[in-house]
């Protein structure tokens, strides 16, 4: 199977700077939202906190943010080391873990939200 | 002529990293270089430990309790501090290049403005976020 990339102009890397700002909104939008429900608790106490990520809403809202902050990341990361690190077996190796600890972040939040 | 053969021309290369505190960075490039090292910062020390904080404070009543007790440890509220900047360094000059992206104040004056801006605000939120974590109010 013969693979043709355009070497020179093809925009290839345009797509992950749409993504780095769009993901980065997303952050944003819901650093205010929870920033929003915060302020609309009565108290911050145990059976207040789980109460608000126990609805569907906030599971939800949560989730697509933490999956927007892993694919932040990831770009964000692979950038420095793509700048910083030259050696190609070492810099595959960095961003091989990158990747690996990012999954593992995404599970970990989604199994905290889906056991409230 | 020979005055050129005699002086070479100065070579600007990419420079070294032992080279890096002989320049005099201007306000734009301190805000990208602290954009970059705050956004290493959340991803190796903030997204772990803030989610350990959120699964302590969410699994139970028991842990919520632990939760409290590991955020009142003054070397935890030392780590948030830190996070706190970087989150508030990383979002505010994160906002000053999505104004950037939108070719919005992109001449130097306001360049060097919005640098200055974002560096003193990130700085003073950090400080009211300190006040609020160590119980000023």
């Amino acid at each position: 199977m013969s693979v043709s990339r355009t070497v020179v102009g093809a925009h290839y890397g345009w797509r992950d700077f749409a993504i780095q700002r769009l993901s980065g909104v997303v952050i944003i939008v819901f650093t205010l939202w929870l920033l929003i429900e915060l302020l609309m608790l009565p108290a911050l106490t145990y059976g207040n906190w789980a109460g608000l990520f126990a609805t569907m809403r906030m599971k939800v809202v949560t989730s697509v943010a933490m999956l927007a902050l892993a694919y932040h990341a990831w770009i964000g990361v692979r950038d420095i080391f793509m700048d910083y690190i030259k050696p190609a077996m070492l810099r595959l190796a960095l961003q091989s873990a990158t990747i690996v600890v990012l999954v593992g972040y995404v599970v970990w939040a989604f199994t905290i939200l889906w056991r409230v | 002529m020979s005055e050129s053969a005699a002086k070479p021309r100065p070579e600007f290369r990419n420079i070294h990293v032992s080279q890096i505190l002989k320049y005099r960075m201007p306000g734009p490039a301190i805000v990208s270089i602290l954009h970059r090292i705050s956004g290493a910062l959340l991803f190796l020390v903030g997204i772990p430990f803030i989610l350990y904080l959120f699964q302590q404070s969410l699994t139970s009543e028991l842990s919520f309790e632990r939760y409290q007790a590991v955020v009142s440890h003054w070397f935890a509220k030392l780590v948030l501090l830190g996070l706190a900047w970087g989150f508030l360094h990383h979002l505010l000059a994160g906002i000053r290049f999505l104004f950037l992206d939108l070719h919005m104040g992109c001449d130097l004056p306001s360049a060097r403005k919005s640098a200055a801006i974002v560096l003193f605000a990130s700085l003073v939120l950090t400080a009211l976020v300190g006040l609020k974590i160590f119980g000023v109010f």
